[in-house]
């Protein structure tokens, strides 16, 4: 699959946060479809938004950060998660059927279903006479 | 006890050099002397700069090491991000471990160590696809952490929700924080 990747950075002075992150996606090819897997780790189902822009498929996940704002009083002792959201752009090959597209989330993980245009199947010739 | 901690830093900006803490007694002598330390192994982490801080040295020594060796320490395991929160009542360690299930994890408190192991299995089917872009772990990992406060390991809970973990392990009486009141002598 021609899958380009496009990584947002925040213009500027680069002292900024960045305000997204990638999330690590893996992509497989099956015999119909093409499967996007993509880790987004402290996204709901409700927090996800994938969007179709001709052959840009964009995913937006939306960590929840309500713990934060919940607790006041707690301190981080220690933090290596980053709390921004996720996003990421892939260029879709033209040989997926973009009207068909579909996704289902599971316990942070994002799965797209890319399925191939019925002409680009692989399928048998029946022989005629 | 089953697990190390080496050359890790901890979380406040101190060092501490490689040691392992096997036996119970060292593992409290450390917990003393450093307030919290972590042991995510698949990074690299303060190697101790050797007694004299040659850095040339120390750099000698890294190129003569066999790079399988090098390999394995910079690249073993799934290390996935671990927070570790206090307030008033509780200790809250989160792990960020999306797609697992819920069988596949193991959370352990015992002697002032909280340990979270658990591996990430791939779906049959996708192991024969075509990969044309693999980023994600399916391996073990494995967590630990000192608490640097005493917690009721009774009490302990652990949930998992959109691939996050979250333990919250309430404190013990005697580590919460309390007013003194000042009397007129």
């Amino acid at each position: 699959m021609n899958t380009q990747l496009r990584t947002e950075r925040s213009h500027g002075t680069g002292l900024e946060e960045p305000k997204y992150v990638v999330p690590k996606v893996d992509i497989f090819e099956t015999g119909d479809e093409y499967l996007l897997q993509a880790d987004m780790p402290g996204v709901g189902k409700d927090a996800i938004q994938i969007s179709l822009d001709s052959n840009e498929l964009t995913i937006l996940g939306h960590r929840a950060v309500g713990r934060d704002k919940a607790a006041t009083s707690c301190s981080y002792l220690h933090r290596e998660s980053v709390p921004v959201n996720f996003r990421r752009v892939f260029v879709l090959d033209p040989t997926i059927d973009t009207n068909r597209i579909t996704a289902e989330m599971d316990q942070g993980v994002l799965t797209v279903h890319l399925p191939k245009a019925e002409k680009v199947k692989p399928r048998l010739i029946p022989v005629t006479d | 006890m089953y697990y190390r901690l080496r050359g890790s830093a901890s979380w406040i900006g101190i060092l501490i050099a490689e040691s392992d803490c096997r036996t119970h007694d060292n593992l409290k002598e450390r917990m003393l002397m450093t307030l919290t330390t972590l042991n995510r192994p698949s990074l690299w982490t303060a190697r101790s700069f050797g007694e004299f801080g040659d850095l040339q040295d120390e750099i000698n020594r890294l190129l003569d090491e066999p790079l399988a060796e090098l390999s394995g320490e910079f690249f073993t395991g799934w290390a996935p991000p671990m927070d570790l929160i206090e307030d008033a009542e509780n200790l809250v360690a989160t792990l960020e471990i999306p797609g697992l299930n819920k069988e596949d994890i193991q959370v352990r408190v015992e002697d002032g160590v909280l340990s979270i192991s658990g591996e990430r299995k791939q779906d049959e089917k996708l192991k024969r696809a075509e990969a044309h872009r693999t980023e994600r772990f399916y391996r073990k990992f494995h967590r630990a952490v000192c608490l640097p406060k005493p917690v009721k390991v009774d009490a302990v809970k652990a949930a998992y929700r959109d691939g996050v973990l979250t333990v919250t392990m309430p404190k013990t009486e005697e580590a919460k924080p309390k007013q003194i009141e000042v009397r007129m002598g």
